[in-house]
């Protein structure tokens, strides 16, 4: 089944809460929402089940309306950030649960509760009640669930927010294999864009309301479209700063030079946004064009494999993130390299130069 | 300020312990220094929790002592041990505004005007709070409120230790980045003892100067980050620390060299192994195995299973036999497509047995009780 937005809308009251959008997911295609918290998301994924109706628009299910069709009769499972399951019902019963709403044969929903328990490693659980349970099983739980019935559409809102880290990397690692070989449609919102590069498939950046942009997911992270999209995909944050061209060469400030590369040196004088992501910005000259930056040291965080170092140049804050430990005091007078080959320049407008 | 000890603690929920898994905290012995950055780190369950409210006074350990600067506090109520804690949702009374917010810990101990103005501005200062100072803190998002609460745990001077409990929890990751270096800022600046707990490993090592590393109610490693990172003294350690964690692979030792299926590697301290040991397997972080090139030689072979793209840099994930090996390659096209072989910086590789480093002295207050079946 394909899913698809056309000029979709939603407004609450006053507010617009998804401005409009227009967006396509292929069957069996691995989706992600990338915003911060607000950014839409969810109101986006209550749409495409059909918990919420459009303000305007149609949502097409391989190419048929469903805008006026009900959840029930969309086929559709969804698992929220909360742990939701049954407190009443064993491990079994809550797996089991759609398909003896969906009228399932007694010996068919023990063939499958007993595989997609056995999938998400909760077979010796299954006569447990959720309360017995740890989270990250209750959300395994939960999960089942919502595969069990062989939805055409999988809607999985931020599911790991709530799990300890580690738990979050295994999850993170199973999830794709259980959609492996099915059909369906996996719509996956997080607010982490390392959840997103992990997953790949294809991801859309969302920003207060609008789908800024759509595509795969390591091709949107190394060549964001627009300033925005790159911003809403990085952690930690991007690096922006205001540079001028004038003749072959950038300036950032007063001191700060560097060489246009070849396919920007044809491009018109005058200002323009420059990105940068902090693995870009290093202690030590590194890349093909190290440019030096002559800075003043906010703060340093180690991370035992790695060094944060938060700097400002000028009334710019700048991050830079490298391998090792560089210990910078705080207040010290630093020089940082940026890499200007890995720079990202944008117009006025946001838009990414493509080079 | 203060600096904090913490003497032959354990605790148990339980009103009669017959086995070790009845304490939540098996005994710890540790000692803080005034004006150090530190992290709890552990899984859910671990006793982290358990370990922060007997430091507050909240719960009284069934054996053993807590001590600020040599005085013993153990019987102390919580308002009496002079601490500041802030929690994973933010504490802000909506009604109020910023201003007053900040104020309220020092108005409650009678501060006088003066110094609470003086107080709440540098500190507003300090967090960037003060174009909102005037504002009600209910028309504030949640990292608004959450830094109002780190406020008023920072605003008092006459604290002992400031305790954060998964402060950033409810944050979002761009903000987080945000609120761990201002955290950190300030530490650096008012270097007040300050510990923070949390499951999360960035959050830790970022913010502290030293990590206890907790697992199942014991304290596995004391470390900095580098320490725990590069030295792991337990494989629990080097899977909980590092995204994703070490890799552990069973191994034999035969005169002094490690080897894994008869294939020798090359161990820091295979040599320190006692001969004819059992339970032994070597601990290598996916940061510190490549691929060998053919020049090598040697090498453990192994089949290419799946390649993550972390934008940064790859994830490999390979196979020999029973066992996935992980490792980062920075440029993808460096990975064989077959007869791959696998090379593992010696010294960055090392035995453990049963779960401890071969040839370390354990974590401080880690010893295993007599005879518990650990050593």
């Amino acid at each position: 089944m394909s899913l698809e937005l056309r000029q979709v809308t939603k407004h609450v009251g006053a507010d617009v809460h998804i401005y409009p959008t227009d967006l396509r997911l292929e069957p069996g295609s691995f989706n992600i929402l990338l915003g911060t918290t607000l950014a839409g998301k969810t109101t986006l994924m209550q749409l495409m089940a059909g918990l919420e109706p459009p303000t305007t628009g149609t949502i097409h299910f391989d190419g048929q309306d469903v805008t006026g069709m009900p959840v029930q009769k969309r086929n559709v499972s969804m698992v929220y950030q909360q742990f939701i399951n049954y407190p009443h019902l064993t491990v079994y019963e809550n797996i089991a649960s759609p398909l003896r709403v969906g009228g399932v044969a007694e010996s068919e929903i023990e063939t499958r509760v007993a595989a997609f328990a056995e999938l998400l490693r909760l077979s010796p659980m299954l006569q447990r009640r959720p309360g017995e349970l740890s989270g990250g099983q209750q959300q395994r739980t939960a999960m089942a669930r919502a595969l069990v019935k062989d939805a055409d559409l999988v809607l999985l809102d931020e599911p790991l927010a709530n799990l300890d880290f580690k738990l979050r990397e295994e999850l993170r690692d199973e999830l794709p294999k259980l959609f492996a070989d099915r059909n369906c449609i996996v719509v996956y919102a997080t607010t982490e864009p390392t959840e997103a590069l992990l997953f790949g498939g294809h991801t859309a950046t969302l920003f207060e309301g609008r789908v800024v942009e759509f595509g795969p997911t390591a091709s949107l992270y190394r060549q964001p479209g627009d300033l925005i999209s790159a911003q809403v995909f990085s952690d930690p944050p991007i690096n922006v700063a205001r540079v001028t061209k004038s003749g072959g060469e950038f300036s950032l400030g007063e001191a700060v030079r560097w060489q246009a590369s070849d396919g920007l040196a044809s491009l018109a004088d005058g200002d323009y946004t420059l990105g940068i992501r902090p693995h870009h910005v290093t202690p030590g000259e590194s890349g093909a064009q190290p440019v030096a930056l002559d800075g003043t040291v906010l703060v340093t965080e180690l991370s035992g494999s790695e060094s944060v170092v938060h700097f400002t140049m000028g009334e710019t804050t700048w991050v830079s993130q490298s391998h090792g430990i560089h210990a910078f005091e705080v207040g010290s007078s630093a020089r940082l390299y940026v890499d200007a080959s890995q720079a990202l320049y944008f117009d006025a407008d946001g838009h990414l130069i493509r080079v | 300020m203060a600096q904090i000890t913490l003497k032959a603690l354990r605790h148990s929920y339980l009103p009669v312990q017959s086995a070790p898994a009845d304490w939540a905290l098996k005994r710890l012995d540790v000692e803080w220094r005034d004006g150090g950055a530190y992290a709890l780190l552990g899984p859910s369950g671990c006793g982290k929790t358990t370990l922060l409210n007997i430091i507050s006074g909240l719960i009284e350990p069934t054996e053993g002592q807590v001590l600020f600067d040599g005085q013993d506090v153990t019987g102390l109520q919580p308002d009496q041990r002079h601490i500041a804690q802030v929690f994973q949702f933010p504490v802000v009374y909506d009604t109020m505004t910023v201003y007053d917010n900040l104020a309220f810990p020092l108005r409650n101990r009678g501060v006088e005007a003066g110094e609470v103005d003086q107080r709440v501005r540098e500190i507003a200062e300090m967090l960037d709070l003060t174009p909102t100072l005037d504002r009600r803190a209910s028309g504030l998002t949640a990292d608004g409120k959450q830094k109002i609460s780190l406020g008023r745990g920072l605003v008092r001077s006459d604290v002992n230790v400031i305790m954060f409990d998964e402060p950033l929890t409810v944050i979002d990751p761009h903000l987080k980045w945000q609120l761990r270096s201002k955290l950190k800022e300030l530490h650096q600046r008012i270097r007040t003892t300050m510990i923070y707990v949390t499951h999360d490993q960035t959050e830790a090592l970022t913010f502290a100067d030293m990590v206890v590393v907790m697992n199942e109610g014991e304290v596995v490693q004391i470390g900095t980050p580098v320490e725990l990172f590069e030295r792991p003294q337990h494989t629990f350690v080097g899977h909980f620390i590092g995204s994703p964690g070490m890799n552990v692979m069973p191994c034999a030792v035969r005169d002094g060299t490690a080897e894994v299926d008869g294939i020798g590697i090359a161990a820091a301290n295979a040599a320190s192994c006692p001969a004819g040991a059992g339970g032994l397997e070597i601990g290598v972080r996916p940061e510190f195995v490549s691929f060998a090139s053919e020049s090598d030689g040697g090498g453990l072979p192994v089949t290419v299973e799946k390649v993550s793209d972390a934008g940064r840099y790859q994830i490999v994930e390979t196979r020999h036999g029973e066992t996935s090996i992980k490792l980062l390659v920075d440029d993808p096209t460096g990975i064989p497509s077959e007869n791959a072989k696998l090379r593992f910086d010696p010294a960055h590789t090392q035995v453990y047995r049963d779960g401890w480093v071969i040839g370390a002295e354990r974590a401080a207050g880690a010893q295993p009780e007599g005879g518990d079946g650990h050593a």
